[in-house]
């Protein structure tokens, strides 16, 4: 896992507490984990070095006031700064103009073109928009189909385009065709191409000339690294993009591609895919794009992604019972299931601000299906009493768990472990039990979590 | 360098292993020559198609060290970028950075040029020690069966379609199999490429279960005395526990099947793609066991320093590298080229 840059900085700025001023001097050594947080997080050489000049003129100078320590005045100018280099414009589609209006999707191979078409169609057809699908990969085997069973699955109609047939003119026709069906918004795919070759890149171009996009969208991979800039860089030159869509946001890339191309193309990036399926593309939040690329945790997507697989009833019920009675093995397995739902544990805990500095996750169960199935065995087999009270949890009792569960008293030690870790990570996180509460769906979202500027 | 594709494999065609020309001489023009092309003209396609790559690297590198008799903090700095720039990654460079100052501080290195040269050695040191004679990966008996894996959109079901070709070719006989039963249209994009190559696609409706295609496909290779299997499988990002566990069980249902199955787990990886690729390279490694490497998209302009990393880091060998989209677009990994190359002098 990262360690994130508050977790670097605290270590950097603990001689620096009751200093006063930050100055030129001082902040040298955080300004190069800035840096190097920044390049391990795949911002592009020449934008980081541009990045941290910025981030010292504005921090340099500056009260170290009484509640923040130094290092988290820094990271909160750091994080401000991003916040701003990363948003700054709206980012919704340009769908006025001369109806049927036309998106094109642009990028590098893989990238996730085809899909994302598929995800936009769905996205417009939920407003009410009649999106036409326009196959214009000639090139890759089967991209066609691919785009077809992605229009059938949604009813979304797909242009019948043929492998024999030049994209230029597909995509000329299906502007007839779509005008004529009635439809309003055309997504056209066209096929990956490097930018460094010049006759598909002109094809792009003839593209744009004779179908006048009202959005040409740059679909990007968000584990892309430093060359980022060089491709944004051509392709927007080339064909002038209006947007950028960052795919493959659900894994556990930082993401500072997202700052190389938003810097040397200036245009906002207006959604992130999240997934493989039809709707998994949300719209970008530079904040938590900014604190994911400084491995500062994504508490306000971890907090949405709880709420989405958490039943919601259940979950305020839990946050009540928690509160009142503490964190029992009971709703020890229940977070472990709710966990299992949203990724793996390591990527859950991540995203918690200051979890990082927490060794004892490294002895956290891995929610792998087996062990998952046996800490459900354990528990189901103990009593009630027992599941309230972990504490009188005893040898023979412990015994009497493992045989009634299948397992071993190791197994069953193990399981017990997990949750006293479990208990004492939260009481560390909140001060209290239940703390984690918060992420399955207690009392939200109303403020940026506390640890997070610390 | 792969003697795959050079001989028969294990019993359909005894050859003994003696007999697999020359695997250990370290002669990388000949060696790359493994499909029976007339070597030099393979070198220079080799190099083309690396070319822009190299280009952009050799220029920056050659411009740096030609002009400079002395090494200071601004030629080590300039070096850093370049470095950098490459996705060595931060913490890589400022490993090899370090190790390169101490030998100016003992005055090892009297100029560019021995840094250079130094900085070479190093790289390419990371690169060797993680090399594995492919031929261990071949089985007694046919088939060999290969499963190839990776991230979403990297280029596994592509650098299947051009393994094939190169099996192919070597007059080996290819089963391709279609356990990638989830993206739109993921198995027939592999039939068209059966089709290209020449060779039987195996594969079930979308949605079949994977573990299940892969079961029917070993069944109908077994009597059919296919050399190679080569098992394609769904995209996946490395953080999901579920389609881990997926993969898991694939690899299991081989070993039931055919005991020693897969014999080589190729993880495919993307050379545009930066720091990431290592988390990448971890849990694929920590979940099925990766035995090689093929780094696809080398003929853009992404340096594909990542593998530096990988191999110094986890010690799996770069088998192949992808340079276009066509069949032919295949290259066996060369580490003292590759090397070499990065850091050869202006070729005219
Ligand atoms: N996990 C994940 N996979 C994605 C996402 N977007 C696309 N993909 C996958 O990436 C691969 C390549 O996508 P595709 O649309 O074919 O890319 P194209 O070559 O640019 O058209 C496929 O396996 C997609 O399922 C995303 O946001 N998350
Ligand atoms: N330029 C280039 N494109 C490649 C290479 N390998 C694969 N591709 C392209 O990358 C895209 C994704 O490849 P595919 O094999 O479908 O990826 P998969 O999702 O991993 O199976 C396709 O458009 C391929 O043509 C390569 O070495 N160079
Ligand atoms: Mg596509
Ligand atoms: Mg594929």
């Amino acid at each position: 896992m990262f360690e994130s840059l508050s977790d670097r900085l605290h270590d950097v700025f603990k001689q620096l507490r009751g200093h006063g001023r930050l100055t030129e001097e001082n902040i040298q050594e955080a300004l190069r984990e800035v840096r190097m947080a920044l390049l391990e997080a795949d911002v592009n050489f020449k934008v980081a070095k541009e990045f941290v000049a910025t981030v010292a003129e504005k921090a340099i100078g500056q009260e170290v006031v009484g509640s923040l320590a130094p290092g988290q005045q820094v990271v909160k100018v750091v994080h401000d700064q991003l916040v701003e280099l990363l948003g700054g414009q709206t980012a919704t589609l340009n769908l006025s103009g001369r109806q049927p209006v036309v998106i094109m999707m642009v990028g590098l191979q893989g990238s996730g073109k085809t899909t994302t078409s598929g995800k936009l169609a769905k996205l417009l057809q939920g407003k009410g928009r009649k999106p036409y699908l326009v196959p214009a990969d000639v090139y890759r085997p089967a991209a066609i189909d691919q785009l077809t069973i992605l229009g059938q699955s949604l009813g979304v109609p797909v242009h019948p385009s043929a492998t024999d047939q030049d994209p230029v003119a597909i995509c000329r026709q299906a502007v007839h065709a779509a005008q004529s069906g009635g439809y309003d918004t055309l997504i056209i795919d066209t096929a990956g191409r490097l930018h460094v070759d010049q006759e598909l890149m002109g094809e792009l171009a003839r593209i744009k000339d004779a179908v006048q996009p009202a959005e040409i969208l740059f679909v990007a991979d968000a584990m892309t690294g430093q060359d980022a800039v060089t491709v944004a860089e051509k392709f927007n030159l080339d064909l002038a993009i209006s947007g950028v869509i960052l795919t493959k946001m659900d894994g556990d890339a930082r993401g500072g591609a997202a700052l190389s191309i938003k810097k040397v193309t200036q245009r906002p990036i207006k959604f992130v895919g999240m997934g493989e399926g039809l709707d998994a593309l949300e719209p970008f939040h530079p904040d938590r794009v900014a604190s994911r690329i400084l491995g500062m945790g994504d508490v306000l997507t971890l907090i949405e992604k709880a709420e989405a697989v958490v039943d919601k009833d259940k979950a305020e019920k839990l946050a009540k019972k928690l509160k009142k009675e503490g964190f029992s093995l009971e709703d020890f397995l229940e977070q472990i299931q709710q966990i299992k739902k949203m990724g793996s544990l390591e990527q859950i805990m991540g995203m918690i601000p200051g979890m990082s500095r927490i060794k004892q996750l490294k002895d956290m169960p891995k929610p792998d299906e087996k062990e998952l199935v046996k800490v459900e065995a354990v528990i189901n087999s103990m009593t009630i009493k027992e599941r309230r009270n972990h504490a009188i949890l005893n040898a023979n009792r412990r015994t009497r768990i493992a045989k009634g569960s299948g397992t071993t008293v190791q197994d069953v030690n193990k399981v017990i472990k997990s949750y006293t870790e479990m208990l004492k990570m939260m009481k560390q996180m909140s001060g209290k039990p239940g703390g984690l509460g918060a992420f399955v769906g207690g009392p939200k979202k109303k403020k940026r979590p506390k640890g997070l500027f610390r | 360098m792969l003697s795959w594709f050079k001989k028969k494999i294990g019993g359909a065609q005894p050859l003994p292993p003696e007999q697999a020309a020359g695997s250990e001489a370290p002669t990388p023009v000949a060696e790359a020559s493994g499909q029976q092309e007339d070597g030099a003209s393979f070198f220079l396609r080799l190099k083309d198609g690396l070319s822009r790559t190299r280009k952009t690297f050799v220029r920056q590198i050659d411009a740096l060290f030609l002009g400079k008799k002395q090494i200071d903090a601004e030629l080590l700095e300039d070096l850093e970028e370049i470095l950098i720039m490459a996705d060595i990654g931060a913490n890589t460079t400022q490993e090899l950075l370090e190790k390169t100052r101490e030998q100016v501080q003992r005055n090892e290195l009297a100029d560019g040029q021995a840094l250079k040269t130094a900085l070479k050695e190093m790289i390419l040191d990371y690169l060797i020690n993680a090399d594995r004679p492919a031929d261990l990966a071949l089985p007694a008996q046919t088939p060999f069966v290969v499963m190839v894996l990776g991230v979403n959109g990297v280029g596994k079901t592509t650098t299947i379609g051009k393994l094939a070709h190169k099996f192919t070719q070597a007059g080996q006989k290819v089963l391709l199999v279609a356990a990638d039963t989830f993206r739109a249209a993921a198995s027939e994009q592999l039939q068209i490429w059966g089709k290209r190559v020449g060779v039987e696609v195996v594969a079930q409706q979308a949605g079949a279960d994977p573990s299940s295609v892969v079961f029917d496909a070993l069944d109908y290779a077994k009597p059919r005395n296919f050399d190679v299997v080569l098992v394609d499988t769904a995209g996946r990002l490395h953080t999901k526990v579920n389609l881990m566990e997926e993969l898991k069980k694939i690899k299991r249902v081989m070993d039931k099947k055919i005991p020693g199955a897969p014999h080589e787990i190729l993880l495919v990886l993307d050379a545009t793609t930066g720091q990431n690729a290592i988390s990448q390279a971890r849990l694929f490694n920590e979940a099925v066991d990766v035995t090689g490497l093929a780094l696809t998209k080398l003929d853009g302009t992404a340096k594909g320093g990542i593998v530096i990393n990988i191999c110094h880091e986890f010690n799996i060998p770069i088998r192949f590298i992808g340079i276009g989209e066509q069949m032919e677009d295949l290259r066996d990994f060369e580490p003292n080229e590759f090397v070499e190359a990065l850091f050869a002098e202006g070729e005219a």
